[in-house]
């Protein structure tokens, strides 16, 4: 197929021209940038980039094709994907189709040859732009329009629509249960969870605080998701109600919701932290994890009451990594100890969840 | 965890001489170690015996031994400094074995001093290999089965229990010597004598042959805490089986899904956890079965490496900095990363670009020799290249190679050279496979055929294909561009270009492919750039932010593109201050290494100190004049016209520097002159003036010196009439040739003509200079600076070895001469005269031969020389800093005077030959280079300076044992008084019955031995059997060379000292006779004022 030309223009109109890839069609959101090297797959599936063009800095995509495995949703979740070069072929051993074919399945419309470079440095400079990029409408002017008519992140309240509508059990069998409250969970976090030996019931973002309670929960979990948290305020209501009952753990969306259900605040970063090696400094032992990071909003640091602790700390910009509230058996953390993709660094914190869930007095489960 | 206090004193471990498998990447790291632990506060004891290097400045250090890297001398320093620690992980194998022996010996202990980066205990974790897999199989990972074996039948009964092909790797050696592969027993044991033969521990391993898995290398960073980063990933793009550093390697990792990445991740970091290295660099090796994904572990150093090194230019994440700080006690977190200034160490560099580095190999100096690849490192250089692609990083990477292909083209065989069928190319592994995959696939070759063929990934296969199905179209889509109804350029045009461009093609390869489709002369490289330059297609340049472009870089670190946006560029603003541009060597190859990166290192620091904005261009990963921080920018490019002209674009320098950097930026000094780059120091023309054997003659003639007599030959007949002429033997010099390429003595008119094709392929213009060999002579080598109006000799050096071996191949000392007082007046007044006649801005070199009192000039060259870094570390004159300060204007007067020697000394350089690497090539020395490395001895005796000096380049000289004595005759004449001092000093003396009988009636008593076609034993039997611990072998050239070839292969094979020459000899017994049992040891500094 020749390649057909698509443009790419920011709400502040500067214009990166490209070839289309995928359904060749038109896509417009949020355009962020994601370093990862690897895991371009895991990255277009994950929940928490719903709404979001994803610019990729690493300039070769698609060399290892797609597989059915690496899926953190069933289907990709992020509007669009901005590239600087497209693998068509296929050699790896575990790759079934091409990732142009599998976006062209799902309706998902990409951007190929871009200069990513300039446009990581352009976002990186005048921060998070809204944007537009077509095949079907090269008009740099109404292409502009329609980048501007994007709502913003802002203030968007995407994560109570991000989860599942009804309740599923993912894992069974482990006596002790943990309720997901889903805002866009990824897979892997589910498959964390049964990994630290537990049954895991997925519960829709805005479930009441009571059917979690009945449900015999041993532990309740907060997913990712996207979009801003501070519009999340049913979540935010269910975990306060559900706070000191039992045991939380948080992770991305699911943390801020967690601070801000303590009575902090969040915040929107310049452009975001998006990738597979940001050092977080655990403040408790002095250890660096390097984390997998996706987030646009952070928690605040001030404001938090007294009980809550931040525990960690991002080590090039110091934002707020992680926190803890001893009293109320919770703690969560901004970045993704699930990886998927990378690195696995943080995995232990699961096994922290399971070791809070031990000590939480039974008594107060209401069972 | 902040620094370690009670780390004051730290001494600092060099790697010694370069080697095939340990080069310059260690003068890298050592050098960035240096500044690291000065700018903590450190004082620091340096050792290492090669002078070549940009670290064995005395400068860099408190106090720089250039000492033979022997446990006893080593024990001798910390005796006398008494330092805090031992540093060990900066100098590769060298010192990690180095630092285990004083371990082991008990020096450590004796004097309280601690071992850090790496314990003893970790570096035998890591370097014993039956340990390191118990220890990986403890932690579940998977390891070919394999056995540690001390005889071939030990491995042969391992081998019964699994199946062929086997691998043999012997145990604590570098780069894999001694290692190969077997298919069946008869190679077995080969494999399993040579292997034991090449451990210094007697011991080596059989294998399970892991041969077409895909190989991966993860660089690693770890602190005391336990916290560990990944740097950097290496993808081999050739099949585990071939050494990686002979792999064309990719970073960062390309065909790899995350969770296959991090499944290695996780392993490394366990490894590194479970061998226990506490803190800094580290390596380890990973094969991946491309069928199924299974991986295994293949090996782990607990150092830095040329993998970090190459990690280090790859992301701009600067490992061995980082490392040095950790051994202090810091922890990752606490290292600010100096390219950000935000981020801290403590992270994994992201990459939005693509490296490839590729191998550069010099078989063709080892004729009889196979030009294969396999466990063994073979090549002697390499190149790095980034593009935004991996196929613009290739391309341009395969041009840096500076081997005559312009990019990824065919490499049709040469005049004189036979090819195997094109599938046994591809099949079997050689220095030219990438070029023949080019060749497959214009013949049809699908992309499945060829990894099956190559077992290379169909990933990296269909990339190719995508510049072979570009190359395609540049004829119908450029074509138009030279006919005479060529268009206006316009926007559409420039387009055009950067299409093809982007894809990595060179001017001079799509010139090539013009020319050729459209026969027509007039479309020359020049005629390319000049018609894409008038379409605006130019470069653009990125930064290495180590972050993809996340955080602000503020380290001008650049590489150029054709990728993406031709708006986008980011080369910095002009400061205001004067810049110089340096051009570097490119890949290191025989003739061409360190020593000319020690020159531009020098240069550059110079005129940064002295107020200039410093521009660097090399394309070489190992040396420290691509160190980011070591000019204030750096362009990461491959040294050719095109791309030096994009960076003087962009930058436009007042000045460029083409001397320093060896054969490499000379060969494009008139090019770049004529597009109008400002050259500083000498002309091109006064430099070509100088390499043309015509005009050099009648220079020479006018200034009355005396030349051999000699005339430039263009055939085979002129070259007969003018040997007959001027008498054999003569010499034969194909013009503008490296490190002698070619360069041979002729005896006689058969010999010529047999000679005669390959001397005229290797020079580029088609003759080739035919002199009068002078016989016995001895050769001098000059070392001067010349600002145009006055002269200073920094340095005369005698070879020990007589006219004829190459230079760069001949031990030399300074000081110590055998010339008279009127013959060295000579000498200067020579140099003198020739310096000024050729209008010398700068540095030059001159050789002569000195013979019966007459004084012939063999040749000059106006530019940095190979010696240059010793004679400044044997004199303290740091001469190329200086001849960078004459380019820009100084005069000399103005410049510091030679500092006054604190005593009466001698400096004695001595060469490494690496022959082992190339079984069945040549092993005497001759007018063609074939080392590659030196080491220097210092002592206050001339012979005791020479035994350091064979010390030091590895010979190990026994105190007392066998000596066989095997003279060509007309040495014999000089043989009795060495003899006798032999005798008296308690060797047992061995000769053939000539040279016995000559010895008997000096009254010596000497065995007698056999000649090679004498009865049995003979003198093969008697090396082999263990009564000889040292050889004189004089027999080379003529006659019994034979005899000589067999000694000298056996005594190699069994490490023997082997000594070649009379005057080696003599300088020998003379240290023999001042042998003192504590080496007498002393720093740079105590020879003279730095």
């Amino acid at each position: 197929m020749t390649p057909a030309p698509a443009l790419l223009m920011l709400a502040d109109g500067a214009s990166f021209p490209g070839q289309a890839v995928g359904t060749r069609g038109e896509a417009s959101g949020e355009v962020v940038f994601n370093t990862s090297q690897t895991g371009y797959q895991e990255i277009m599936t994950d929940p928490s980039y719903t709404g979001q063009l994803i610019n990729f800095t690493f300039p070769h995509i698609g060399n290892y094709g797609v597989n059915q495995e690496d899926n953190e949703a069933p289907a990709p979740r992020a509007a669009g994907l901005i590239c600087a070069e497209l693998s068509q072929d296929l050699g790896h051993w575990r790759s079934q189709k091409s990732l142009d074919n599998w976006l062209a399945e799902h309706h998902i419309s990409g951007l190929s040859g871009v200069d990513t470079r300039a446009l990581t440095l352009h976002l990186r400079q005048h921060g998070s732009q809204n944007g537009c990029f077509s095949a079907r409408d090269l008009n740099p002017a109404s292409l502009l329009e329609k980048a501007q008519a994007v709502p913003s992140m802002a203030g968007l309240n995407l994560a109570e629509r991000a989860g599942c509508r009804e309740p599923y059990q993912f894992a069974e069998g482990p006596p002790r249960t943990v309720a997901v409250l889903d805002f866009g969970v990824k897979r892997s976090i589910l498959a964390q969870l049964a990994q630290a030996d537990f049954s895991v019931k997925v519960w829709p973002g805005d479930t009441p605080a009571a059917v979690i309670l009945e449900s015999g929960a041993a532990g309740v979990f907060l997913t990712n998701g996207p979009g801003d948290p501070a519009p999340c305020v049913t979540a935010v209501a269910t975990v306060r109600a559900l706070l000191g009952r039992l045991p939380f753990f948080g992770i991305c969306l699911g943390h801020q919701i967690l601070a801000l259900a303590l009575g902090g605040s969040t915040y929107k970063l310049p452009f975001g932290h998006r990738g597979a090696n940001h050092p977080v400094r655990d403040l408790a032992t002095g250890r660096i994890s390097v984390t997998s990071q996706n987030h646009g909003f952070c928690v605040s640091p001030e404001g938090l009451p007294e009980g809550a602790v931040i525990t960690h700390l991002n080590a090039n910009d110091q934002t707020v990594e992680g926190l803890a509230a001893p009293s109320w058996h919770a703690f969560s953390v901004q970045y993704h100890p699930e990886a998927s993709p990378g690195p696995h660094d943080a995995r232990y914190l699961f096994d922290d969840f399971r070791a809070l869930i031990d000590r939480f007095p039974v008594a107060r489960t209401g069972k | 965890m902040p620094k370690d206090p009670s780390l004051k004193k730290i001494m600092l471990l060099g790697s010694g001489p370069i080697i095939i498998g340990q080069a310059c990447e260690f003068d890298y790291s050592g050098t960035q170690a240096c500044r690291a632990l000065r700018e903590e506060g450190c004082e620091i004891i340096l050792m290492n015996s090669n002078p070549a290097t940009v670290m064995t400045d005395p400068a860099l250090s408190e106090r720089t031994y250039l000492e033979p890297m022997t446990p006893k001398v080593a024990a001798e320093i910390i005796r006398l400094e008494r330092p805090d620690a031992v540093l060990p992980t900066f100098g590769g194998q060298t010192a990690l074995n180095l630092a285990l022996a004083l371990a082991e010996e008990g020096v450590l202990a004796e004097y309280g001093v601690r071992l850090i980066g790496a314990e003893a205990e970790v570096i035998r974790r890591a370097e014993d290999r039956e340990v390191f897999r118990r220890l990986m199989s403890s932690l579940g990972l998977y390891m070919a089965a394999s056995q540690a074996v001390r005889s071939y039948e030990e491995a042969a009964g391992f081998v019964g229990r699994i199946r062929f092909p086997v691998v043999v790797r012997p145990s604590f050696t570098l780069g894999g010597t001694g290692g190969g592969i077997a298919y069946n027993l008869a190679e077995l044991k080969e494999a399993v004598e040579r292997g034991l033969n090449a451990s210094p521990a007697g011991e080596a391993l059989v294998e399970e042959s892991l041969l077409g898995w895909k190989e991966i290398e993860l660089e690693l960073v770890r602190d005391r805490a336990g916290n560990a980063v990944v740097i950097c990933g290496i993808e081999n793009l050739d099949p585990m089986g071939i050494h990686t550093g002979d792999s064309i390697t990719v970073a960062p990792i390309q065909t790899l899904s995350d969770g296959e990445y991090q499944a290695l991740r996780d392993q490394a970091i366990a490894i590194v956890g479970a061998v226990g290295v506490e803190t800094g660099g580290c390596n380890i090796q990973f094969a991946l079965d491309p069928k199924t994904g299974r991986q295994a572990v293949i090996e782990m150093n607990p150092r830095v490496s040329r993998s970090s090194a190459l990690a280090s230019k790859a992301t701009g994440f600067p490992i061995a900095r980082v490392a040095a700080k950790l051994a202090l006690g810091y922890n990752l977190d606490e290292i600010p990363n100096s390219i950000t200034r935000q981020s801290c160490a403590a992270f994994e560099p992201a990459l939005d670009y693509c490296v490839v580095k590729a191998p550069r190999f010099d078989f063709e100096k080892f004729p009889g020799s196979e030009p294969t690849l396999g466990f063994q490192m073979k090549s002697v250089g390499e190149t790095m290249a980034l593009g935004r692609t991996f196929r613009e990083a290739l391309q341009k990477s395969l041009r840096g190679l500076e081997t005559g292909q312009s990019g990824f083209t065919e490499r049709p065989a040469r005049p004189g050279e036979k090819f195997p069928p094109l599938v046994s190319r591809l099949r079997t592994p050689g220095p030219y496979r990438v070029f023949f995959l080019k060749e497959a696939m214009r013949k049809g070759y699908s992309t499945e055929k060829l990894a099956e063929l190559t077992a290379i990934d169909p990933w990296f296969l269909h990339q190719m294909r995508l510049i072979y199905e570009q190359e395609q179209q540049i004829s119908e889509a450029l074509g138009p561009l030279f006919t005479d109804q060529a268009p206006q350029p316009g926007p559409a045009e420039m387009a055009r270009w950067r299409r093809f461009k982007a894809e990595g093609f060179s001017d001079r390869q799509i010139a090539y492919l013009l020319h050729r489709d459209l026969a027509d002369d007039r479309i020359t490289e020049e005629a390319v750039r000049a018609r894409r330059l008038l379409a605006g297609a130019r470069p653009t340049f990125r930064a290495v932010d180590t972050c993809a472009g996340e955080f602000e870089a503020y380290t001008p670190y650049f590489y150029s593109t054709y990728q993406g946006l031709p708006e986008a560029g980011e080369v910095l603003p002009p400061t205001g201050r004067k810049k110089i541009m340096i051009l570097g060597g490119g890949p290191n190859r025989i003739g061409q290494g360190v020593e000319f990166d020690y020159c531009c290192v020098q240069a550059a620091l110079a005129l940064r100190e002295a107020g200039f904005e410093t521009i660097m261009v090399n394309s070489n990963p190992e040396t420290v004049s691509t160190d980011y921080d070591l000019a204030d920018r750096l362009y990461f490019e491959p040294l050719t016209v095109e791309d030096i002209l994009a960076v003087c674009e962009a930058e436009k320098p007042h000045g460029l520097i083409v001397q320093c950097g060896g054969q490499t930026p000379l060969n494009l000094s008139l090019a770049l002159q004529k597009a109008g780059v400002p050259i500083i120091g000498t002309s091109p023309e006064d430099i070509f003036r100088a390499e043309d054997r015509g005009a050099f003659n009648k220079l020479a003639a006018s200034l009355g010196i005396r030349q051999p007599e000699g005339r430039q030959a263009a055939n085979v007949e002129s070259a007969c009439r003018i040997a007959q002429e001027v008498g054999y033997p003569v010499m034969a010099r194909p013009d503008f040739v490296l490190g002698g390429r070619a360069m041979r003595i002729v005896h006689d008119e058969e010999d010529l003509r047999r000679y005669w094709d390959e001397a005229l392929s290797a020079s580029s213009d088609g003759t080739v200079f035919i002199d009068r060999f002078l016989e016995d002579a001895v050769e001098i080598d000059v070392d001067a600076l010349c600002d145009g109006q006055e002269v200073m000799v920094a340095g005369i050096m005698e070879h020990v070895e007589s006219a004829g071996i190459h230079s760069g191949d001949s031990a030399s000392c300074i000081f110590h001469h055998n010339l008279t007082g009127s013959q060295v007046e000579r000498v200067k007044r020579h140099t003198r005269d020739l310096a000024l006649a050729l209008n010398t801005r700068g540095l030059i070199n001159v050789q002569y031969a000195v013979q019966r009192d007459q004084v012939y000039l063999l040749e000059a060259n106006p530019r940095a020389s190979r010696t240059v870094p010793f004679v400044a570390k044997a004199t303290g004159w740091p001469l190329a800093r200086l001849a960078a300060l004459v380019m820009t204007g100084v005069p000399l007067g103005d410049l510091p005077p030679k500092p006054r020697p604190k005593r009466d000394y001698n400096a004695v350089k001595e060469v490494v030959l690496p022959f082992d690497r190339f079984p069945g090539c040549r092993l005497e020395l001759g007018a063609e280079m074939r080392s590659t490395g030196e080491v220097m001895g210092l002592a206050d005796s001339y012979g005791q300076a020479f035994i350091k000096s064979q010390l030091a380049a590895g010979l190990d000289i026994p105190r007392q044992g066998g000596v066989l004595l095997s003279i060509c005759d007309h040495d014999k004449i000089k043989l009795t008084a060495p003899a006798r001092v032999l005798a008296g000093l308690g060797y047992r003396l061995y000769a053939t019955s000539g040279t016995r009988r000559q010895l008997l009636e000096a009254g010596l008593e000497c065995e007698l031995v056999n000649k090679m076609d004498g009865p049995r034993p003979n003198l093969i039997d008697c090396i082999s059997d263990g009564h000889i611990q040292m050889a004189v072998n004089t027999i080379a050239g003529q006659g019994s060379a034979r005899d000589g070839q067999a000694i000298r292969a056996e005594t190699m094979k069994r490490r023997i000292p082997t000594i070649t020459t009379m005057s080696a000899l003599t300088a020998l017994v003379e240290g023999l006779e001042q042998w003192e049992e504590r080496p007498p040891v002393a720093a740079l500094q105590d020879y003279y004022a730095v």
